[in-house]
């Protein structure tokens, strides 16, 4: 294992202090949108530019978040999440690609 | 069975079972002069003594290998019944197609738990994948199995028992709010691969999807479908099998019927009767009556093809 030297050592206390306070402000930017009975709840959900949104799906069956050009998430099975932060504004229409009747719109000022 | 076409049964219980190929309990359909019958609930024991002549195969579907929710927490289990079923048949059919969703999550030893079983059957299996069986990062479990000699993402057409069989993919490259997608590479080559055949031809397609739009709020259809079905007008027998909506339901067009199988896996619920269509949960009693598979005898210069739908308990 490598031995820290003392100027890394303070960098990393340093990190260790900043951590809680970075986190916390993440939580503000945090939003969710929860797949069940295949639907996207919200349908449309309104955020500002940073914010990360988390897709968790609910249902018994696997779904996926894709917007095309943008975003692709794997295979969801039942719980499992997703999480894309938004650094630019627009609209951002999504789908499943597998039940791709399942559609949603997140718009991003 | 909501969902059936059905006419006039004109046809007396002797005759059900001079059609009979299926020592089970199932809805018979028979095909006479392109317009189907449905020809009632059979009862297994007088079902068993006839065989018909001609080529008869087998349609399983939906197998979803992997899926262990409540809707049926051995999804594996139940496709070994549907397994055992086939191999109690007493006339050997020629051979078996598989209407995809073989895996629940297209994992590795889901495919090789599923081809363990399926090969029990020791028949020829054609497959066509179902969505669930495009999930894996680099989509190429399925091929790897299965798409050898195919074409784009897995279509392939063959001949048996005089009939031409196309098998097709219409899971891959979904738009969004659309339905099931066949895309033009793929009719391009449907158009040419039927060019030059007699009408005469009995043609079966299968796909996972339906090909017919049977509830589009939940994505039941194919959005190019209605092209496929333009390429096949002429043909003097058309059967379209399908998979998908984990249930028993047949149309009739013209010379064309339509048909869907059920899931050895999981039921799902009849279009609309509940807020998604995501595996319905059921009374372990009631289960494996919603599960099955399906036989498909036809014969020759008649015809006449029959779909037995057969649950796995009746």
């Amino acid at each position: 294992m490598k031995i820290l030297n003392r100027r890394d050592f303070s960098v990393a206390v340093a990190a260790a202090i900043l951590l809680p306070v970075t986190t916390a402000r993440a939580d503000d930017n945090a939003m969710e949108v929860h797949i069940d009975n295949f639907v996207f709840q919200p349908a449309e959900l309104k955020i500002k530019v940073g914010t990360t949104v988390t897709w968790t799906n609910r249902d018994d069956i696997p779904h996926t978040v894709v917007s095309a050009g943008k975003f692709r998430s794997k295979a969801l099975d039942t719980d499992d999440k997703f999480s894309f932060t938004f650094t630019d504004a627009g609209d951002y229409k999504y789908f499943c690609s597998l039940h791709p009747h399942m559609t949603g719109m997140i718009k991003v000022e | 069975m909501s969902g059936h076409d059905h006419g006039e049964d004109g046809v007396s219980r002797r005759n059900v079972l001079e059609c009979m190929t299926w020592a089970g309990t199932g809805v018979l359909w028979t095909i006479t002069g392109g317009v189907p019958r449905s020809l009632g609930i059979i009862d297994s024991a007088e079902a068993a003594t006839a065989a018909a002549p001609g080529m008869t195969f087998l349609q399983i579907s939906d197998s979803h290998v992997g899926f262990d929710k409540p809707a049926n927490p051995n999804a594996l289990g139940t496709l070994e019944e549907a397994v055992g079923k086939i191999n109690a048949m007493p006339t050997k059919p020629s051979f078996m197609i598989h209407t995809g969703d073989i895996t629940h999550l297209s994992k590795a030893s889901e495919f090789d738990n599923a081809d363990r079983i399926i090969s029990q059957s020791k028949l020829d299996v054609h497959y066509v994948p179902g969505e669930h069986d495009f999930l894996d990062e680099e989509v190429k479990f399925y091929r790897e199995r299965y798409g050898r000699g195919t074409k784009g993402q897995g279509w392939y057409s063959f001949d048996a028992g005089g009939v031409h069989f196309i098998g097709l993919v219409n899971v891959v490259d979904l738009k969004g709010g659309g339905l099931g997608n066949l895309g033009a590479e793929q009719l391009a080559w449907l158009e040419d691969d039927l060019r030059g055949k007699s009408k005469s031809t009995p043609v079966v397609l299968f796909a996972h999807i339906p090909l017919w739009t049977v509830y589009p709020e939940w994505g039941w259809g194919t959005e190019d479908g209605g092209r496929a079905l333009e390429y096949v007008k002429g043909f003097g027998s058309v059967t379209v099998l399908n998979g998908h909506i984990h249930q028993v339901m047949q149309k009739v067009e013209g010379n064309v019927t339509f048909h869907t199988a059920r899931s050895t896996a999981f039921p799902q619920p009849a279009p609309g009767t509940a807020p998604s269509p995501g595996p319905m949960k059921v009374e372990d009693a009631k289960l494996r009556s919603m599960l099955g598979v399906a036989s498909i005898n036809f014969k020759q210069n008649e015809q006449r093809l029959a779909i037995i739908d057969t649950p796995l308990q009746s």
